[in-house]
């Protein structure tokens, strides 16, 4: 198949890592991977915030990027969130007839990275392996709006070497919420050293999750705190490889 | 104090006052077991419901019609209400609300009134107006009695005194009832209470009430609870006044049928609760020398206080479907961190985040849109399906908008950064150079750990936030998109 990739502004800025996973895995599958370089951002902190007008445009240019795409793949849950869920009421309010379908064509070939493995390509063991000892935190975009359900798990659970461990809480949100956590940073570090303290007890050398902006919260507490304790992008676990026959 | 600081007019912004309230560790550790032991009670409740996301469906459904068609059902409500010797009020904020209660009372010749199960009284504010002319209210739901005695404010919708332990009740009963004995069991408790509002049930005559919901096609009046209390109120004083906010409304008699399988499930995790009482106006024969059952002058004080206005918002007129069972409030994560009082409203969590703003003109609760971390737990368990989350970005966006109209728009630190942000990401080269910039802007801010990695434990401005508790990694050298061009042209 081939695969467009949107890889987020934050992944192409901070998480550079998580994209050439991206790029790793669906290789591997067998996928032709393409990335249409006029890319930037989705409009989500700018619509989360208030600031609707400025993420119309950016639903624009995604459109414009990805119209020809035969299936869309995004390492972000909360991005395909705002995508899902915001891109056609904004659609409908610009009153343009041809972005409503455009939007509405397009979306259903969008999806969050651990689902396109999941429910479009139908698969658990992408072949990877891990040898360390994991926990996976579900991202509230992608439990309650992506309905993710057991799908990330079932993933890792295919994983070779890995050692999964359930966290705690595990539908609780972090406290990350974008700008919430500058807004309001005294609630969102007391939900966050919940999360923490939750990670903490698996004693699990790594946190994963599908949204890089949750683990990038998590990971400033635990190197904060001096924990030792890792986060990494569940596309970073699944492209892990053992070197064997490859 | 009763009454300070639920006022959002003068309440403090929510960060402000939800920073107190986290140093508050025995309120935190209050609310977080109330909300656990309710959460956990809902859960099992709701899961018995083989049909319950329907039922979740048939509600938002009937709360849907309901406020498409308010005035018609309201008018109806009127006029049934009215044949059954019922006199219904129409009230167009809170100070007509309680201009024609307080007459109510006067009227009915008592300077003491029992009160039962209203939000809508503590919205308006009623019990400082009664008191300021000279008339006494005795809350006798016994959560609210807690929170009356203790000169406290209710800190959730359903469970007003959540945020107290039986330690702390017991101090307030002891100190208030005069009974230093008093012993600590639930019972003992109970027991108190029951002595103290048993002497102002057979005493007081004249009653004000909430209700759960009205009727239009009966023109009745539901209240549930759990205590019995505050069906003592609805029978024994002559005099009953009902007051309720215009939403209450349901059209047919047949909708409690749905409305009383959500509502107590998702309020208390109970399959029904233990006490519903529905009253149509009064009983013709209590006028005469028949037996008397019920009161014998009964009011409906219909109170808009800007609901109609909510009504015209398209996008936030589902804040109106609100059942009130607070089940957002227990699942909300910054709720129970905080508590309700941080809201500053009676209207707490959640729901509290989107109705209070529209109660209120906006420019005084800016900060309860943001109060969210939009995870979405809310929209989850709302028992009529009210996307709270989307009503807090369409209040967000109001609120955005009217910090940058005018010139002082222009000097909005937040508004002009967001601007910029936006200027950057509609072109590709202007992203790329502020990938570049960002490196180059970060580098003063970025230590080396132990490891030789690049953090930053310190960020200026709006974004200090952010490094209260948590480091910031350095960015990475390259970006992805660098990356995937160098790949390209590598041929690898
Ligand atoms: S918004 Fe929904 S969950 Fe919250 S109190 Fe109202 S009905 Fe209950």
């Amino acid at each position: 198949m081939r695969v467009s990739l949107f890889i987020t502004c934050y992944n192409d800025t901070l998480f550079p890592e998580t994209g050439k996973a991206v790029v790793r895995v669906l290789e591997r599958l067998g996928h032709m991977v393409e990335f249409p370089r006029g890319q930037t951002c989705c409009g989500q902190m700018h619509y989360n915030t208030g600031y609707q007008a400025e993420a119309m445009p950016l639903l624009e240019r995604f459109v414009a990027q990805f119209r020809g795409a035969e299936a869309v793949v995004v390492p972000s849950s909360s991005c395909v969130a705002m995508m899902r869920d915001h891109y056609p009421k904004m659609a409908v309010a610009s009153g343009r007839a041809e972005l409503i379908a455009e939007v509405d064509a397009l979306l259903p070939r969008v999806f969050e990275f651990s689902e396109f493995l999941t429910k479009r390509l139908g698969l658990e063991d992408v072949g990877a392996y891990y040898p360390h000892r994991v926990t996976y935190h579900a991202s509230c975009h992608g439990l309650r709006n992506l309905l993710l359900g057991d799908g990330p798990m079932r993933l890792l659970k295919a994983v070779r070497g890995i050692d999964l461990v359930e966290l705690q809480g595990l539908e609780q949100c972090c406290g990350f919420g974008g700008t919430f956590a500058v807004k309001n940073a005294d609630v969102s570090s007391a939900m966050l050293a919940e999360k923490t303290t939750a990670v903490l007890n698996t004693k699990a050398e790594a946190c994963t999750a599908c949204d890089n902006s949750c683990l990038m919260h998590l990971q400033g507490a635990l190197h904060r705190q001096r924990t030792g304790v890792k986060t990494v992008h569940l596309a970073e676990i699944l492209a892990g490889e053992d070197g064997v026959g490859r | 104090m009763s009454g300070v600081g639920l006022d959002p007019k003068t309440a403090p912004t929510f960060p402000m006052a939800a920073k107190a309230m986290l140093g508050d560790t025995q309120l935190r550790k209050n609310v977080r077991h109330a909300t656990d032991v309710i959460q956990e009670k809902r859960a099992r409740v709701v899961g018995e419901m083989p049909d319950w996301q329907e039922l979740r469906e048939a509600g938002r459904q009937i709360r849907r019609h309901t406020m498409e068609y308010l005035d018609f059902y309201l008018e109806e409500f009127e006029a049934n209400c009215t044949r059954a010797g019922g006199v219904v009020h129409w009230a167009r904020d809170a100070e007509e609300a309680r201009g024609i209660v307080v007459g109510l009372v006067k009227a009915s010749g008592s300077d003491q009134v029992i009160k039962i199960k209203s939000m809508t009284t503590e919205e308006i504010q009623l019990n400082s107006a009664l008191e300021a002319a000279g008339i006494h209210p005795y809350e006798t739901d016994l959560a609210e009695l807690i929170i009356q005695l203790g000169e406290d404010r209710p800190s959730h919708i359903v469970v007003p005194a959540l945020h107290k332990n039986r330690q702390q009740i017991r101090e307030i009963f002891q100190r208030e009832m005069k009974l230093p004995e008093l012993g600590e069991r639930p019972q003992d408790l109970a027991d108190a209470a029951r002595m103290f509002l048993r002497e102002k049930f057979l005493r007081v005559k004249t009653a004000v009430s909430g209700a759960n919901f009205l009727i239009a096609e009966t023109g009745g009046v539901c209240v549930v609870e759990s205590e019995g209390n505050g069906r003592m109120c609805l029978t024994l004083p002559e005099t009953l006044i009902t007051i309720a906010g215009i939403d209450k409304v349901l059209p047919r008699f047949q909708d409690l049928e749905v409305m009383l399988q959500l509502l107590p499930r998702s309020a208390t995790g109970e399959r029904m609760n233990p006490y519903n009482s529905i009253w149509t106006g009064v009983d013709a024969a209590s006028s005469g020398d028949g037996l008397r059952d019920g009161p014998r002058v009964f009011h409906v004080v219909l109170t808009d206080n800007a609901r109609t206005e909510i009504l015209a918002d398209e996008e936030g007129r589902q804040t109106l479907n609100c059942i009130r069972c607070g089940a957002c409030q227990n699942a909300c994560p910054v709720y129970r961190q905080t508590g309700g009082h941080a809201y500053g409203s009676v209207y707490a969590g959640p729901i509290g985040a989107i109705l209070t703003p529209q109660l209120q003109e906006m420019h005084h609760a800016q900060s309860l849109p943001y109060a969210s971390s939009l995870c979405g737990a809310c929209y989850e368990v709302c028992p009529v399906k009210i996307n709270i989350p989307e009503v807090l970005i369409h209040l967000r966006n109001k609120v955005v908008k009217q910090n940058t109209a005018g010139v002082a728009g222009l000097f909005d630190v937040e508004a002009g950064a967001m601007k910029a942000m936006a200027m950057i990401f509609r072109s590709e080269r202007r992203f790329r150079a502020a990938q570049r910039l960002g490196r180059v802007a970060e580098r003063p801010l970025v230590r080396r750990d132990g490891q030789g990695e690049g953090w930053i434990g310190w960020l200026p401005g709006l974004l200090g936030g952010w490094t209260q508790a948590r480091d910031l990694e350095e960015m990475p050298k390259e970006t992805f998109r660098d990356w995937w061009e160098r790949r390209g042209r590598d041929g690898n």
